[in-house]
């Protein structure tokens, strides 16, 4: 099997997956109790949040646990929106978030706020000038994600970071779901981001685990009320093992960051420089320091995307059209649709999402598979 | 950019007269301890100014940590480079690039103490001045109010550059305000109470009573905890652990319901005076703010603080509870002070305490007791631990952890 569907999930690493059978097993604690017990679940609890938050350059107190990726993009907007509502209902995100985030704007657009979305240009970035417009004295959040989960375009972080210095009251918060581990940290851990979310699933950690960076003194209002755990913000009995292995996993993705960046870009050229050479083929991502080193989206006009996932699949290549999450609902990718690509075209979208494990070989081996299905294709177009 | 050295400049110290001498040295001393850590680290405490050479350690780490040390009123990180004009003003771009917004303004201050340096001020003011104007576009000079001040020292190892100016702890260095002893009972405020002693230059010994089995491992290891955080500072803290089930059982036993937590809190205070005048400290130091408990009124505090004429200095007594807890939050042991374990002056806790004890009642109800038998027992078994900066007391398992983590 070749697997090149890295932004959808990741397949959780044995030596992690040891972690959690071991936490499971023998420190099953509730780290609340007062007994040692519960105690040394305790500690494994706030050993594994030092470790997380030495790897990212944080401290401690500013790492909260989640269940993921969503929890965390649903936390930071509603828990913006209800803490800040006195000083405005004003909310800036981009037009290419994950549904998490625009999703939870649409919610929130009901309960009478007002969203603005920034536009993209042919890459998907925003612009620095369109943001600074958008801003009113009213804008309590400014919420853009680091890299895009259908063609990895990376956002103009640091850019933004820089203007909002000029606003110190609005919320910054960036979705680093896909951001994570591609050679970008600096730029999301910059001087003024007050918020970053991060899924575990998508670097080899268990699924229903998460974190959130959140900067001391900042404040969401809790969604999940409770027993009081991760100091009274987020309730509910924390999931230690989940979390042990979280930072195991993102020990080993960090501490090999740069070689896997390598491969994966190498692994992308490619297949990127095979198969834009055929007609059919419109390119969406650029092999350029404005695009995350794992992801590859193209379309093949003409043919839609879930047939070229399928024709993949009878080849045990697992790819996927623009996102996981809105590939079932037969959904035209909101990426592309936001970038103006017309929807004959962006229905023909596929994305291949690299990870540490792939190789030249499986890459070649997607090539001569494409050669040959293109052919195949040029039957149904 | 990695800077080569941190320049340090003095608080206070600066206007103490005579004593200057002795506060240079103390804050070198303390802050080579909280740098223990790393071995490269060069603290030289001089007259004007301290430089930490940094000869490699993590810039941001070490800065972060001078935050902290009382008697610094502001420090700047520099870069060392080559008595070349050449390579001073690339750096010098490159080093304004790195903070320049539009529409900013700099200026150029040198101070030459090498004299035979083939410029003089002005000459370095003025060329460097016009290559910044060139190479950073949109930049202005502005004399009065800049908004990037670039230093250039001259001196005789090389040319120094700084254009940062971070804000220090201020306050005297610790140690050169006396030695004092600190009652830390592991709640909110015994270490913000700390802190502030600290702040003035006072070296604290901590003492910590604690009754097992009534109160557990956890809540020492908290304490010691607690101590650790405050290491950072001035340096290490002698953590000093007085058994009191004896004396406790006693007092339950012996005492009405009503004055138990006077008369605790009064041997509480004779064995601290006592620990206190034998290692030759000159004061006690509390967490008592007014009105925050029973035993925490003016009444109360008039009959406990009778058992010594030792100074007991009260730093948080007229604080409001959120100021404390702001501080405790800003020194970061608020999360740890609230971790929910006994301590000995939670338990054998009555269901009203005397608000308005009176001191007749209390010497009275006393004398059923051996006070000086039980104060003797008690510092008889004490411990006393040397805490450093870095030090870890809640997990023990921290080296069994790091396998699975």
């Amino acid at each position: 099997m070749i697997y090149f569907d890295n932004s959808a999930t990741t397949q959780a690493l044995p030596e992690v997956v040891d972690t959690y059978a071991k936490v499971s097993q023998s420190i099953w604690g509730n780290p609340s109790s007062l007994h040692n017990f519960g105690g040394q679940a305790f500690n494994l609890l706030e050993q594994s949040r030092k470790q997380i938050a030495e790897l990212v350059g944080v401290n401690p107190d500013e790492i909260y646990f989640t269940s993921g990726g969503t929890e965390g993009d649903n936390w930071v907007i509603k828990g913006t929106a209800f803490e800040k509502q006195e000083y405005g209902k004003h909310l800036i995100t981009t037009a290419v978030e994950h549904p998490a985030v625009h999703n939870s704007m649409e919610q929130l657009k009901k309960l009478g706020f007002d969203v603005t979305y920034l536009p993209v240009d042919d890459n998907g970035q925003i612009s620095i000038a369109d943001l600074k417009e958008a801003i009113r004295p009213d804008t309590i959040l400014v919420s853009v994600m680091a890299v895009n989960n259908e063609i990895g375009t990376i956002e103009p972080l640091k850019e933004v970071a820089e203007l909002l210095k000029q606003y110190p009251k609005i919320h910054f918060h960036i979705d680093a779901v896909q951001g994570i581990g591609k050679g970008i940290m600096d730029s999301i851990f910059n001087d003024r981001v007050d918020f970053v979310t991060f899924s575990g699933h998508k670097f080899h950690a268990p699924r229903g685990i998460g974190f959130m960076y959140g900067r001391r003194g900042r404040r969401l209002t809790p969604l999940l009320a409770g027993g009081g755990q991760e100091k009274n913000q987020r309730s509910g009995t924390e999931n230690v093992p989940a979390i042990a292995a979280m930072a195991k996993a993102l020990r080993l993705l960090l501490s090999n960051e740069q070689a896997t960046n390598d491969n994966e870009r190498k692994v992308r050229q490619i297949i990127g420089e095979h198969v834009s050479q055929f007609d059919k083929v419109v390119m969406f991502s650029k092999n350029t320091d404005n695009f995350a080193p794992h992801i590859l989206c193209f379309a093949v006009k003409g043919v839609r995307g879930e047939t070229i996932v399928h024709a993949f699949e009878e080849y045990s290549i697992y790819i996927s059209t623009t996102s996981a999450c809105s590939s079932k609902k037969h959904l035209a990718s909101s990426t592309l649709a936001a970038m103006d690509v017309p929807s004959d075209i962006s229905t023909s979208a596929i994305r291949v999402s690299l990870g540490d494990q792939n190789t030249v070989a499986e890459a070649k081996r997607f090539n001569e598979v494409f050669d040959k299905l293109y052919t195949e294709f040029d039957k149904l177009s | 950019m990695q800077y080569s050295e941190i320049m340090v400049r003095y608080g206070e110290l600066s206007t103490k007269g005579k004593n200057r001498k002795d506060f240079i040295r103390q804050l070198g001393r303390n802050t080579k301890a909280v740098l223990k850590d790393f071995p490269m680290v060069e603290v030289k405490a001089q007259r004007d100014r301290m430089h930490v050479d940094l000869n490699g350690a993590d810039d941001k780490v070490v800065m972060n940590r001078l935050k902290d040390v009382f008697g610094i009123e502001n420090f700047s990180p520099s870069i060392q480079v080559e008595k070349d004009m050449p390579t001073i003003s690339e750096m010098v771009v490159a080093m304004i690039k790195e903070q320049f917004r539009p529409g900013m303004t700099f200026k150029i201050t040198t101070k030459r103490q090498d004299k035979n340096f083939e410029f003089n001020t002005n000459q370095i003011n003025n060329m460097l001045g016009d290559y910044v104007l060139d190479n950073v576009p949109g930049i202005t000079v502005s004399v009065h109010n800049p908004d990037i001040e670039m230093r250039v020292e001259v001196r005789l190892n090389g040319v120094f550059l700084s254009s940062e100016t971070i804000h220090g702890a201020g306050g005297l260095p610790v140690g050169t305000g006396g030695r004092a002893t600190m009652m830390l009972s592991g709640g909110i405020d015994s270490p913000v109470a700390a802190y502030m002693a600290m702040k003035r230059g006072v070296k604290i010994d901590m003492i910590h009573f604690y009754s097992p089995p009534y109160t557990s491992e956890q809540a020492l290891a908290k304490a010691k905890e607690l101590t650790a955080k405050l290491t950072k500072f001035g340096g290490s803290i002698q953590f000093i652990q007085v058994p009191f089930t004896e004396a406790q059982e006693t007092i339950k036993e012996q005492i009405p319901e009503g004055y138990l937590m006077t008369i605790q809190r009064r041997m509480m205070l004779r064995i601290a005076a006592e620990i206190t005048k034998r290692r030759h400290c000159t004061g006690i130091f509390n967490g008592e703010a007014l009105g925050q408990v029973a035993s925490q009124t003016l009444e109360s505090m008039m009959a406990i603080n009778d058992v010594t004429n030792m100074p007991v200095l009260r730093p948080l007594i007229s604080m409001d509870k959120t100021d404390i807890i702001k501080i405790a939050e800003k020194i970061d042991t608020y999360d740890l002070s609230i971790l929910p374990y006994e301590d000995c002056c939670t338990i054998f806790t009555p269901p009203s305490p005397k608000t308005r004890p009176s001191l007749e009642k209390s010497r009275l109800f006393e004398g059923n007791i051996d006070v000086d038998d039980l104060v003797e027992k008690s510092i008889a078994r004490m411990k006393i631990t040397d805490i450093h900066p870095g030090d870890e007391f809640m997990n023990t398992d921290v080296e069994a952890f790091a396998e699975l983590l």
